[in-house]
């Protein structure tokens, strides 16, 4: 497992996502409210892309004829069948203790302490004015 | 998009080109019009269709994403999906080897509308559209005959325009017909059809005008696309049990979209009551599940998923490993990767007869 | 009591010679109304009098009529066939009926006549509550009104309804099920209110029977989807003469669909397949069956549950030949579960009577 620098923080604004090449893998990364999460892209039910989905709420009931809705933004629906998948923690809604997304940790890193390695930065020049949402995978 | 991520396995499974049965290209009215009378484009712009259950745009079931597609499949030109043919080619057809599909357009075809006559001039608007605007430009793609199947007579006459035309699979029925598929006012279609050399493709949808279920309409979509077998179930015992296939021996029929899992219960249900009640029906020369092994053939999608996978393989060995065809259902959200959809543990022998060989025979396409 | 009993018969019929039987169940008005407008029979063409599958020809009485009498019913099921208990499940068609009123006098005559005619008659006899769904409040009623007669095990409802039974205007009648710890009964058969099939009445009677395995479908569908079982958790239902085979494939559609659409109805809150290893059992006559035993025994693994089969030998349908009322392929490790366990874990009534 390596860290990469997959985006300056500012490219992926709150509430947006971010489809990044990481070590061979395809991998997205979500911004909920300042803090960043990522996911393996390939939905593990038949391998949409989970970035093309929807970022959506969850919806959950306390009784039929009821539709309780919350966490707006903190699920996404695989853009094929619809699996929803926990963007913090990304286990299925259908099936969360054998089904998930592959999450990845994420975490914030200044330019000054990246410049001082070891980081990988495929396609994301940084420097020390920055800071960088960085994905170890 | 998932062409990323998919780049890399393409090259190591596409060895075998994979014959799709079931695509679903879409045209707009628009490009429907220059096949089109005077009189019904104007009936079109005032009018509109109706189409049995009751709305101008959309259904009293929504469906779970935008046009039934997969989020992915909106073109970047910002039409609907499947609208545009290089993205369908590099997202689809180019991406996962298709050799060869048949197109199975829902809309706008007019099958099902109330019209038998706008039925007509819309099915042969769509099928020159196919021709025109798909096949010539994309010879993969293969047309399906649209008909107003509501009326036989008018059906006939679409048929017989195409017959010898080997650019069209088959001809398209939509499975939510008003009357189950046996009944005699639907027998010239199947006498034109294998006339033609034709078999008969039956997609799921439509609108019957009647009730979702036999007990009634249900609440939600998820209901609705769950009971496509049941229904189907009915017109292929319908199909079977009038004696369909011994007055046209020749009639071959593709349920398209309707799962296949319910097949082997339904021949030995059938089987079982016509054992003992042979004498409701002493044209049938042979047992149900007979007609049911010779003269249908079911689409792998959506490909059934068991809690053990080797169910559903026991199915598949149930049906006969000759019967079964791919299909995506490209756009729709409920698509099969071609790559992905199949049971892993089939051999490279049945897997290769579901993604080509068998609908090599079928369609006798070669 | 368990060990006693070679095997619970969950679904044998009792037929109703004529409406002339109901008269001394029904009041001064309903009986000058049935001859007043000559009604005399309610027989339905579900099973054409004659057509073999209504009855065997052997069981046949001079009338050319089967299970006229407790006594012929018993001396088969009970008797030769060893049943411990048989449950009646009245097909009399009541629930055709479109006037309310009618269908709720009619009902309790019949329940009526079910409890004077037959369980009075053998102690072996137990009987399912037929309730008239044309009014949900009289239904109601009627399951409150049989409920005190413990010798009533079930509720039973036809397969073809007028809405699917999972609907919201139907909840009152679940609601007085699970309180009485009485199974709700789904049978095979028609309220005839649409067309025996989605698409239409097919031509020929062998189709109208393939066609209740579809309405089965449906209605495990509405019930599971409209939420009865997140309201009534303690609600059982059991299909009866449904053919068995058809539920292993249609679950793996049903939840395969739940996976990806779960949020239309969030109530489901797990796969709708353990929902209906939970809360559904099914009896195993007519058993839709491959030719091949080999084939039975890995049908049955589809299903996933040692629990969800109850025996039944649907007398008298002609559902088999001779004496084998239990398919063969059925595997011996299982038989006791089903002739007598999964009827007894069913039935809390059959346990404590």
């Amino acid at each position: 497992m390596a860290k990469h620098v997959v985006a300056a923080v500012g490219e992926i604004p709150p509430g947006t996502r971010k489809l990044a090449q990481v070590n061979g893998r395809a991998i997205v990364v979500f911004n909920l409210g300042g803090e960043f999460f990522a996911l393996n892209n390939r939905c593990p039910h038949r391998g949409g892309s989970l970035f093309h989905g929807r970022q959506t709420g969850l919806v959950e009931s306390d009784g039929p004829g009821n539709y309780c809705y919350s966490r707006q933004g903190e699920i996404i629906r695989c853009p094929w069948h619809g699996w929803e998948f926990d963007v913090r923690t990304g286990q299925s809604w259908c099936d969360p203790t054998r089904v998930r997304a592959r999450s990845y940790a994420v975490a914030v890193e200044a330019g000054t302490k990246l410049v001082a390695g070891p980081y990988v930065a495929e396609t994301v020049p940084v420097t020390v004015e920055g800071d960088y949402v960085v994905v170890e995978a | 998009m998932n062409m990323e991520v998919r780049q890399p396995e393409r090259g190591a499974k596409a060895r075998v080109g994979i014959f799709d049965c079931d695509i679903h290209p879409k045209s707009s009215l628009e490009d429907l019009r220059p096949y089109l009378s005077n009189r019904w484009w104007d009936y079109l712009q005032t009018y509109g269709q109706r189409q049995r259950h009751g709305y101008v745009k959309g259904f009293p079931y929504p469906k779970s994403q935008p046009l039934a597609s997969r989020r992915d499949s909106w073109p970047p030109d910002g039409g609907l999906p499947a609208s545009n043919l290089d993205f369908m080619r590099e997202q689809h057809l180019d991406l996962y080897g298709i050799e060869w599909g048949v197109m199975n357009p829902l809309s706008p075809t007019g099958q099902g509308e109330q019209n038998d006559e706008l039925s007509a001039a819309m099915a042969f608007a769509s099928n020159e559209d196919q021709l025109e605007r798909w096949n010539r430009r994309e010879p993969r793609l293969k047309a399906s005959v649209v008909i107003p199947y509501e009326n036989s007579e008018l059906a006939v006459k679409e048929i017989r325009k195409r017959a010898g035309d080997r650019r069209f699979a088959h001809v398209l029925f939509l499975s939510r017909t008003s009357e189950l598929l046996g009944k005699r006012r639907y027998w010239p279609i199947f006498e034109a059809a294998v006339e033609a050399g034709l078999p008969i493709g039956v997609h799921v949808f439509g609108s019957s005008g009647r009730p979702m279920s036999n007990t009634g309409w249900p609440s939600f979509y998820i209901e609705e696309i769950t009971e496509h077998s049941a229904s189907l179930a009915a017109s292929v015992a319908s199909l079977i049990v009038e004696g369909v296939f011994e007055r046209y021996p020749e009639l071959k029929i593709v349920l398209i979209e309707a799962g296949f899992a319910w097949i082997p219960s339904l021949g030995w249900r059938l089987d079982q009551n016509w054992k003992r009640m042979k004498d409701e029906v002493p044209h049938l020369r042979k047992a149900p599940s007979e007609y049911l092994r010779e003269h249908f053939w079911v689409s792998t999608q959506p490909m059934e998923e068991a809690e053990e996978p080797d169910h559903v393989i026991d199915v598949m060995e149930w049906i006969g490993w000759d019967k079964i065809l791919f299909a995506s259902d490209y756009p729709h959200w409920d698509f099969d990767d071609p790559f992905l959809a199949l049971p892993p543990s089939l051999s490279e022998e049945r897997r290769n007869k579901i993604y080509s060989g068998n609908a090599k025979a079928l369609y006798r396409f070669d | 009591m368990s060990n006693a009993l070679h095997s619970i018969d969950c679904d044998v019929h009792p037929t109703v010679p004529d409406m002339k039987a109901l008269l001394p169940y029904l009041d001064d008005f309903w009986r000058e109304t049935v001859e007043e407008r000559g009604i005399n029979s309610l027989e339905t063409v579900t099973y054409p009098p004659n057509a073999p599958l209504t009855a065997r020809p052997e069981w046949r009485g001079k009338n050319g009529r089967a299970a006229m009498a407790a006594s012929e019913l018993t001396a088969q099921v009970c008797d030769r066939w060893q049943a411990g208990l048989a449950i009646l499940n009245c097909l009399y068609g009541v629930g055709l009926l479109f006037s309310e009123d009618m269908a709720a006098a009619f009902t309790r005559a019949l329940n009526d006549w079910v409890a004077k005619e037959w369980l009075d008659r053998d102690p072996r006899l137990r009987a399912s509550i037929v309730i008239p769904t044309q009014n949900t409040e009289y239904a109601v009623d009627e399951i409150e009104r049989c409920a005190k007669d413990r010798r009533f095990v079930q509720i039973l409802v036809l397969a073809m309804q007028e809405t699917p039974l999972g609907r919201r205007h139907l909840w009152p009648i679940y609601a007085a099920a699970e309180r009485h710890g009485l199974p709700l009964g789904i049978h095979a058969g028609s309220t005839y209110r649409h067309s025996m099939t989605s698409l239409g009445w097919p031509s020929y009677y062998i189709e109208d029977y393939a066609a209740h395995t579809q309405a089965f479908q449906s209605q495990v569908a509405s019930l599971v989807c409209e939420g009865v079982f997140a309201k009534f958790p303690g609600l059982k239902v059991v299909l009866l003469e449904s053919g068995v085979t058809w539920l292993p494939g249609f679950l793996w559609r049903f939840s395969k669909f739940w996976r990806g659409v779960r949020s239309e109805v969030p109530w489901v809150d797990r796969s709708p397949a353990e929902i209906v290893r939970d809360h559904f059992r099914l009896t195993i006559q007519p058993f839709d069956a491959p030719a091949d035993p080999d084939q039975v025994e890995r049908a049955i693994d589809h299903l996933r549950s040692d629990a969800i089969l109850l025996y039944a030998s649907d007398f008298p349908h002609w559902q088999f030949d001779g004496d084998e009322t239990v398919p063969a392929g059925i595997p011996a490790a299982l038989r006791r579960k089903i002739l007598v366990d999964n009827p007894l874990a069913t039935y809390d009534r059959l346990k404590n009577p």
